[in-house]
């Protein structure tokens, strides 16, 4: 087997290979520390295989413009941080309305407000759920190295594809700004998925009807079906309506096409959690951190395991109760003042203790911090 | 002078002509109140691009939110009616994915100039070549008559109840002034101008911009005592100066008029085919 070239690459810029091996060919942004180098990226490497690339007057413009491009076929990407995130949001729920697969990638700093450029975060955890405004049902996805940057990016375009719904990937600053050696997989390796695009005559195509599995043939503009997209509650041929009884549908269907398939959305690592008493549950560079305490405290003789989550939403309720069954305590880690937690505590059953730490001063949670909190609560 | 009977020939044919492109499966009657400015829009637009032979399919309407923005949703094109204020980044993102569609967006005072003042002035200034279609009745009809960026001074609206203390924008020369290539200024009142106006508009190579002065009886007329539709027309008709003649007029002498017809209509690069030159030339093309 030939050897694989590798390159140290920032995090933002994997995420940019990422998006490109999964099919990506429009980008639309808006510059703001830390995902800047996503689209200059883009910029960059973009127009060397056909792909567009555009600046646009803010985030809003952004979203937009990624939204419409997916529509008329191209799959499509912008990146932001929290203040552009905030802008977004109205958008990114047309998004969710329209079923129209885009991915937004939210490189978390520090909040509220302008808040802390510089430094990483995890406080936009509860915001990519629940963001805009109405009844959806959000993915979100989060890698914890460079190379999952990349990986993870490829995810998010088949989730996005697979479903028709906006997905987000949650970084923080701390690994969008990390140089890591990164392999850029081979043609085929990863599997890259695309819309389905209807089969039928055009006179016989029903935009957002009412398939088995929820997700509705996706045409693109231009390619000989005429049809109505539109933000307003509508039809499955999308046109507006109030009524009742096609009203509920459709928002359960919003819900549903990926609720019923939420198994396998789902994406987590577990390391040494066989016999574990405690299990550490976090995501993003938390889990790094996590995995180096956990194999310290385990040399100790501490029964102690841990779970990275890279599906953040939907929450693999099911699999995180199963897999801290035999769990008395777990500590959730987070760079915030506790969203991931309300989750966590949603989700485990009431034997087991849920004890938290949390920072959110732009630092992050170190090995040392993360077994001084092990000690605490053993 | 026509005769009636050539006269009812030609209005059946204008109405064949609409037929064909209103969307079959739409339910109608429109949101629309009777008389309201925007249907005649509509009329002038379908004309336009039924002469100009583009195929349904080629063209692609975008619009905001408002009464006008609701326009798309009844013709037989691809259509996207978006979020208040951000037809155009929309229609941005669908002219450069796919450039050899037809884009035209369908906007509002207050969608184009309120809340989506800026991508307005971008999408100027980038000259991409989408049209636009804005619709002035200078306030905003959906949300049931406030006041608007393009509301007179003095003028009433729900919001401005004592008259309005703004000033206001001039659409047009907003426009010229961030770069549109093609600017134009026409009223419901100027039905065959606007058509013509909408055709260069459609076949000019850049953003081009009809600003298309309208009623809305409903609430601007109302609170503004202007009368019935037919009383708002030829209050349009009287306010018109040919732009032509507006050029040897002194600036107190158009206060308040509308000057009509071609403002603007000159050549510049335009946005998409700049990009896929640096395309090219990454491809080698020459
Ligand atoms: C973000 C947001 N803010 C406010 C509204 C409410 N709204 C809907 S239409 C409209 C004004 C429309 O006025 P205009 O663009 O002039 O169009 P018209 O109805 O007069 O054709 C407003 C304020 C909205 N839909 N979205
Ligand atoms: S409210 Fe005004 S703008 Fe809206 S449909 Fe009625 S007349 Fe037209």
């Amino acid at each position: 087997m030939a050897i694989k070239k590798r390159h140290l690459m920032l995090g933002n810029l994997a995420c940019v290979h990422g998006a490109i091996y999964a099919g990506m060919r429009f980008f639309a942004g808006y510059p703001i520390t830390p995902s800047t180098e996503v689209a200059e990226g883009c910029a960059r490497e973009l127009p060397k295989i056909g792909g567009k690339f555009i600046q646009m007057e803010d985030e809003i413009g952004s979203i937009a413009a990624i939204v419409g491009a997916s529509v008329a076929g191209l799959k499509s990407m912008t990146a932001t941080s929290g203040p552009g995130y905030s802008l977004m949001v109205e958008n990114i729920g047309y998004a969710y309305m329209t079923e129209t697969p885009v991915v937004v990638i939210n490189v978390q700093r520090g909040g509220p407000s302008t808040g802390m450029p510089t430094k990483g975060s995890q406080a936009d955890t509860m915001q990519a759920r629940w963001g805009t405004h109405g009844d959806y049902t959000a993915i979100a996805v989060a890698p914890s190295t460079v190379q999952e940057c990349l990986t993870e990016t490829i995810r998010a375009f088949n989730l996005a594809e697979r479903f028709r719904t906006p997905v987000t990937v949650l970084l923080d600053e701390v690994i969008a700004h990390s140089r890591e050696m990164v392999t850029i997989p081979e043609k085929g390796e990863f599997k890259v998925y695309d819309r389905v695009k209807p089969t039928c005559t055009p006179e016989e195509y029903v935009p957002f009807e009412m398939t088995p599995n929820g997700v509705s043939p996706m045409a693109g503009f231009g390619e000989g079906y005429r049809f109505n997209v539109t933000g307003l509650t509508h039809d499955t041929m999308g046109f507006t309506t109030n009524r009742p009884e096609e009203v509920s549908p459709k928002l359960d269907k919003l819900a549903n096409k990926i609720l019923k398939y939420r198994d396998e959305t789902v994406k987590m690592r577990t390391e040494m959690m066989d016999g574990a008493e405690i299990a550490f549950i976090s995501y993003g560079s938390v889990s790094r951190a996590a995995l180096q305490a956990v194999m310290l405290a385990r040399k100790a003789g501490v029964k102690v395991g841990t779970v990275q989550l890279y599906t953040i939403w939907p929450f693999p309720e099911k699999q995180l109760r199963e897999i801290c069954a035999g769990c008395k305590k777990v500590i959730v880690g987070e760079l915030n003042m506790g969203q991931m937690i309300y989750e966590v505590e949603r989700v485990l059953p009431n034997n087991i203790k849920i004890h938290s730490i949390q920072r959110y001063d732009g630092e992050f949670l170190t090995p040392m911090q993360l077994l001084e909190k092990l000690d605490e609560v053993l | 002078m026509a005769t009636v009977k050539e006269t009812n020939q030609a209005e059946k044919q204008k109405s064949d002509v609409m037929l064909q492109y209103l969307r079959p499966k739409k339910k109608f009657p429109s949101v629309w109140c009777a008389g309201c400015g925007n249907g005649t829009v509509m009329g002038a637009i379908i004309r336009a691009i039924d002469k100009l032979g583009y195929s349904k399919d080629e063209v692609v309407m975008v619009s905001g939110i408002g009464c006008s923005s609701r326009m798309p949703v009844y013709l037989d094109f691809s259509s996207l009616h978006t979020t208040h204020g951000r037809a155009l980044p929309y229609a941005t993102g669908v002219k450069f994915a796919k450039p050899h569609l037809k884009v035209i967006v369908i906007t509002g005072d207050g969608d184009a100039l309120a809340i989506g003042g800026n991508h307005f002035i971008h999408a100027c200034r980038r000259n991409i070549d989408i049209t636009a279609i804005l619709i002035n009745n200078y306030i905003y009809g959906m949300t049931g008559g406030q006041g608007s960026p393009t509301t007179p001074s003095k003028a009433f609206s729900t919001t401005t109840p004592y008259g309005n203390v703004e000033k206001h924008f001039n659409p047009s020369e907003l426009a010229m002034a961030a770069g549109a290539t093609f600017v134009g200024r026409t009223t419901v009142y100027h039905v065959p101008q606007m058509e013509k106006m909408i055709t260069q508009a459609l076949e000019h190579k850049g953003f081009s911009l009809v600003e298309a002065v309208s009623n809305c009886h409903t609430y601007f007329g109302r609170l503004n005592r202007q009368g019935d539709p037919v009383a708002m027309l030829k209050m349009f008709k009287d306010l018109a100066v040919p732009a032509a003649r507006a050029k040897n007029m002194t600036p107190e002498e158009l206060e308040g008029k509308l000057v009509t017809g071609v403002l603007q209509d000159i050549e510049k690069t335009e946005f998409c085919d700049e990009y896929q030159k640096v395309v090219d030339a990454h491809r080698g093309v020459k």
